[in-house]
């Protein structure tokens, strides 16, 4: 198989793990919503914990992009 | 056409080379003048004639530096109130540096993993060092926490370990990862605008929506840097 041909196949297979990032984030933000659906009040601390995850999350996903890239660039 | 990432290619405005090395005032260079000075004058032109009910642009210093005051108590305890200076800076630089980048020509000088990585490499040794000479070697407690069963520890010591050194490798590449392919997405989404002619309203709108999502990721980074500086300095201060 050609070299170009396998990055490219690599690359494609390296952004899979977006998925169990998608769920990740689809989870903080659905235990986010029902935290503050029961405690109103909570509110101020819990936004901010919420969006430490979802940066977390998102440096995840990050992490695959950056290793796909690496494949197709390098 | 331009490939998207071009943007982030360097000029060297003023070429120095000292040794061998290559130090030359580049662009990137030039924004983080820029930023800095930004900040300063943010920070000290705000405050002048400080009154005891704030104007607007007193509001707005004031709060920023309730917000990361605030983030450091809570995060550090009382200890870490020293760190404050440091975390401020942290914050109000890489904030300043992602939202001048979301201006259309400047440029993003945390969209280079070089800068991203030494500003985290440099604060992991400092949290390493600080945590050695206030605790001495019972600093090695932090990879193996009192409580645990003594089974445990060949399997946890070394994912401790290992996720600890990957710390400085997760902070820059978060920070860097975000606003290059943030970038390189609105520049593709751009190239989409002019192919597509009369139709290229479609993406234009697209574009209008990214880049009020990207300045959204532009603070929450800047956000998120600082609080897990403060976070790593819990963990070498008070060690769990």
């Amino acid at each position: 198989m050609e070299l170009d041909a396998a990055k490219m196949i690599g690359a494609g297979l390296a952004v899979i793990a977006l998925a169990g990032v998608g769920v990740g984030i689809g989870n903080i933000f659905s235990s986010l919503v029902s935290s503050i659906a029961r405690n109103p009040a909570a509110r101020g601390e819990v936004f901010g914990i919420g969006i430490l995850g979802f940066a977390l999350t998102e440096a995840i996903a990050l992490f695959a992009l950056l290793i796909s890239f690496l494949i197709l660039f390098t | 056409m331009a490939s998207p990432v071009e943007q982030f290619k360097l000029k060297p405005l003023l070429p120095l080379e000292v040794g061998g090395l290559d130090l030359s005032y580049t662009t990137s260079a030039l924004w983080m003048t820029i930023t800095v000075i930004g900040v300063t004058a943010f920070l000290t032109l705000s405050m002048r004639g400080g009154r005891l009910v704030p104007g607007r642009w007193q509001s707005m210093a004031e709060m920023s530096y309730e917000f990361i005051a605030g983030m450091v108590r809570e995060n550090v305890g009382n200890e870490g109130r020293q760190y404050f200076p440091l975390v401020l800076t942290l914050f109000l630089f890489i904030l300043f540096g992602n939202l001048m980048g979301m201006i259309p020509y400047p440029y993003t000088f945390t969209s280079q993993i070089i800068v991203t990585f030494a500003m985290a490499f440099a604060i992991f040794i400092g949290v390493t060092i600080l945590g050695l000479v206030k605790h001495g070697l019972h600093f090695f407690t932090l990879f193996f926490p009192s409580g645990t069963p003594i089974a445990l520890a060949p399997v946890l010591i070394p994912i401790e370990v290992i996720s600890y050194f990957v710390r400085p490798v997760s902070l820059s590449v978060r920070l860097f990862a975000n606003m290059m392919a943030g970038h390189t997405m609105m520049k593709v989404f751009g190239g989409f605008v002019v192919a597509l002619g009369i139709f290229g309203v479609a993406p234009m709108v697209l574009i209008v929506a990214l880049t009020g999502f990207e300045i959204l990721v532009a603070v929450l980074q800047a956000y998120v840097f600082a609080m897990l500086t403060c976070m790593y300095l819990n963990d070498a201060i008070h060690l769990h």
